[in-house]
């Protein structure tokens, strides 16, 4: 099963490499994983997007928990959350496409960020199934280039990771 | 008060009242070494190899539950020292281990004796450091020594940048420490442990097993009163023995791969299995479906949460700190005056009694070689049974852990996690040193012996009169057996040719070397030893059976109860 992890971590250097490397040394997935500061400067917050049975899920929550610098680890997956990823992609977008892609960009709210005679770069939010649709609506001749984040996520309502 | 880097590092191992550093100098930490050189409140032991260093350190450790140091060298002194490294993680034995770094403006540029120490170590210890600002490094060595010794215990890695030794600023080492990201338990949850006791006292075929956390805990006296209390059998691991005394009725000898008859049948056929500082490793319960088949309520007892349902589901989860549980167990059993099953456990023991009479650890005596197994009691009845005995990874081992009946917890040292030779030797030298009262024997075997062998040079220098038992068969034993068992009796790469003259080597570094051959002569060479010799190092070399094989066995991947037995064959 798919599981979104948050993890609160002390913002060393080699802290991101503790997680990553327990990730690998124990066999575990990590389909995405996103990390920066937050508003407070001596935190990061990461999330990894993660599968596995319940059983691996409570011994990847135990394992982080045991790294020195994790502060706090939750299943986000466990409760309401929202999740977004943020997409740039460059396309192809001259002659009959330039009306068209400005069409789909709007279509799914995305927002054209870079313009040349012959490119744009779209800028798109939202949940990994809806960027996955926007790819797939796009003549796939005419993406040049994609780049995304991966997942970040954050719980809904009172549900609050802080220190 | 102004200091250096390197006077903070030296002062810091004072204030944490650490007597013997186990090092080898390199360019890195000449400055480091020339701080030593100025005090004589921590001694240095120099070593012959950095990996020795790190193992005498832990030996130093798992002897006097105080935490052991190492300081080696950058680069290939770093390397040296990981394979230490490891092994104290894998058994969770509190170090600090200093490292020279190259200077903080070299790191990265392939500098000479440079390397990533802090990544190459990163998979291997508790947490480790690199220090790049000298105003950072007395609270990095304090949090250092309080990580280590901690909760669940193990190596932290010290790595600092030569510059950082030089550099000065104001010293004042913390007296506490706090860290947001790290606590630990020490009380476990209060309706956890009432749930555990009533299981217990309905249990009608209990067990308790216990492993290396109730060492490292010091939880043994807790341990043996309420085991008594209970009247329940036990067992301990590799790692647990000494926990509770093995000439105790109740104690069924070690379980797993070369566990006792009873302590295998009871582990699989019990309902109600206590578990303590234990981690159900595959050496221990065999194939963790196997052990499955057969349903039982398990409690589990441990400090790590990462411990509890790691392998096999736990019923009852409690994370604590041993003794201070067992403590709170006693307090209920004693408040209720609470009786296990009486009549159950009656009937349980008469079947462990069963299984106790096919007298499975018996070994013919009739050949013309000498028996492993015949020197090792030999060798605990000339100890009394009270000597430290550390040992190397293979036959050997087993055998030492099976028959020399360990009574006390800190006696017996090896590498039970990771397996590595060659610890035997440095561990001895680390244990003697904590320990300068106590006999502290190695056992070990030809090929072992060999992977640390330079170290007799340092119990030289450091007079450290420890009794090297080897158990000379000519080959590498455990993989003989395997080899013989599973893979029709093709040696590959098992057979030792052009072995050195062990007594020869022994003398060519000063001590005594003795040679037996015959098994009459096992007795009197060990009194030789330990009488004769007593403040000397001794080394001696047995030329036991070649053809001797540890059971009973339970293979790989196999189940507790399909043990082979030594007259299966």
């Amino acid at each position: 099963m798919r599981h979104i992890i948050s993890i609160l971590l002390e913002n060393e250097a080699g802290a991101l490499s503790r997680v990553a490397g327990l990730f690998s040394a124990r066999g575990y997935n990590i389909e995405s994983l996103t990390v920066a500061p937050t508003e407070d400067a001596s935190l990061s917050r990461m999330t990894i997007v993660t599968t596995g049975s319940e059983e691996i899920l409570e011994q990847i929550t135990k394992q982080l928990n045991k790294l020195i610098d994790v502060v706090k680890v939750v299943d986000l997956s466990e409760a309401a959350h929202i999740e977004r990823e943020l997409m740039l992609i460059k396309v192809r977008a001259a002659g009959k496409d330039r009306e068209e892609m400005k069409r789909m960009a709007d279509i799914f709210r995305g927002r054209i960020i870079d313009v040349t005679e012959s490119t744009y770069v779209i800028e798109l939010t939202g949940a990994g199934g809806k960027l996955d649709a926007f790819i797939q609506a796009l003549d796939g001749s005419l993406i040049l280039e994609t780049v995304r984040t991966g997942v970040s996520g954050i719980g809904r309502g009172d549900r609050i990771l802080k220190v | 008060m102004m200091m250096t880097g390197a006077e903070i590092v030296i002062r810091s191992l004072q204030e944490e009242k650490v007597e013997y550093v186990f090092g080898y100098p390199g360019g890195s930490v000449l400055h480091i070494y020339d701080e030593l050189f100025k005090q004589d409140k921590v001694k240095h032991v120099l070593v012959r190899h950095e990996q020795a260093a790190v193992h005498a350190a832990d030996g130093f450790a798992r002897s006097s539950h105080k935490v052991g140091v190492a300081l080696v060298t950058s680069g290939p002194g770093a390397t040296n020292a990981v394979t230490g490294i490891a092994t104290a993680y894998m058994d969770s034995i509190p170090l600090v281990v200093i490292t020279g770094q190259v200077p903080t403006d070299y790191i990265g540029s392939d500098a000479f004796q440079e390397c990533d120490t802090v990544g190459i170590t990163r998979p291997c210890v508790k947490h480790n450091f690199l220090v790049k600002d000298v105003r950072d490094l007395a609270s990095t060595m304090k949090k250092a020594f309080y990580i280590a010794n901690t909760g669940r215990p193990g190596p932290v890695v010290v790595d600092i940048p030569k510059d950082v030794t030089a550099a000065k600023c104001e010293f004042e080492y913390p007296k506490t420490i706090q860290m947001r990201s790290y606590n630990t338990v020490v009380k476990g949850h209060l309706g956890q442990i009432r749930k555990a006791v009533q299981l217990l006292l309905e249990a009608k075929r209990p067990m308790v097993y216990t492993g290396g956390g109730v060492i490292l805990s010091n939880g043994s006296e807790q341990l043996t009163k309420l085991v008594r209390r209970l009247g329940f059998p036990i067992t301990n691991t590799l790692m647990g023995l000494g926990a509770y005394p093995a000439n105790d009725r109740q104690f069924l000898g070690m379980p797993g791969m070369h566990g006792t008859v009873e302590a295998n049948l009871s582990m699989q056929n019990c309902d109600v299995l206590l578990a303590i500082g234990a981690r159900f490793d595959d050496r221990v319960i065999g194939n963790p479906d196997h052990f499955g088949e057969v349903p039982r309520k398990i409690i589990h007892i441990d400090i790590d949460p990462s411990s509890i349902s790691k392998r096999v589901k736990v019923d009852v989860p409690i994370v604590g700190n041993v003794p201070d549980v067992l403590e709170e167990m006693l307090r209920l059993l004693e408040a209720d005056n609470a009786k296990p099953d009486e009549k159950a456990l009656a009937e349980w023991w008469e079947r462990i009694a069963e299984w106790r009479a096919k007298d499975c650890m018996k070994y013919s005596t009739k050949g013309e070689h000498i028996m492993p197994q015949y020197v090792i009691e030999k060798l605990r009845e000339i100890t009394g049974g009270e000597a430290i005995v550390t040992s190397d990874v293979g036959q050997h081992q087993m055998w030492a852990a099976q028959y020399y009946g360990f009574t006390e917890p800190r006696r017996w040292l090896n590498s039970g996690g990771l397996g590595t030779m060659g610890v035997g030797l440095p561990y001895a030298m680390g244990a003697k040193l904590a320990n300068p009262d106590k006999q502290v024997v190695c056992v070990t075997g030809e090929g072992s012996i060999q992977m640390n062998i330079q170290e007799l040079s340092t119990a030289k220098q450091f007079r450290l009169p420890i009794k090297i038992i080897s158990l000379n068969n000519r080959y590498l034993g455990m993989v003989r057996q395997w080899q013989e068992m599973f893979y029709s009796s093709r040696y590959s790469g098992s057979y030792m040719d052009s072995l050195p003259d062990f007594v020869k080597l022994a003398e060519a570094y000063g001590h005594i070397g003795i040679r037996v051959e015959k098994p009459e002569d096992v007795e009197p060479a060990l009194r030789k030893a330990f009488i004769e010799h007593k403040d000397e190092l001794v080394f001696i070399d047995f030329q036991t059976d070649p053809a001797a094989n540890v059971f009973p066995m339970v293979a790989a991947g196999k189940g507790l109860s399909e043990m082979i037995l030594a007259e299966d064959l």
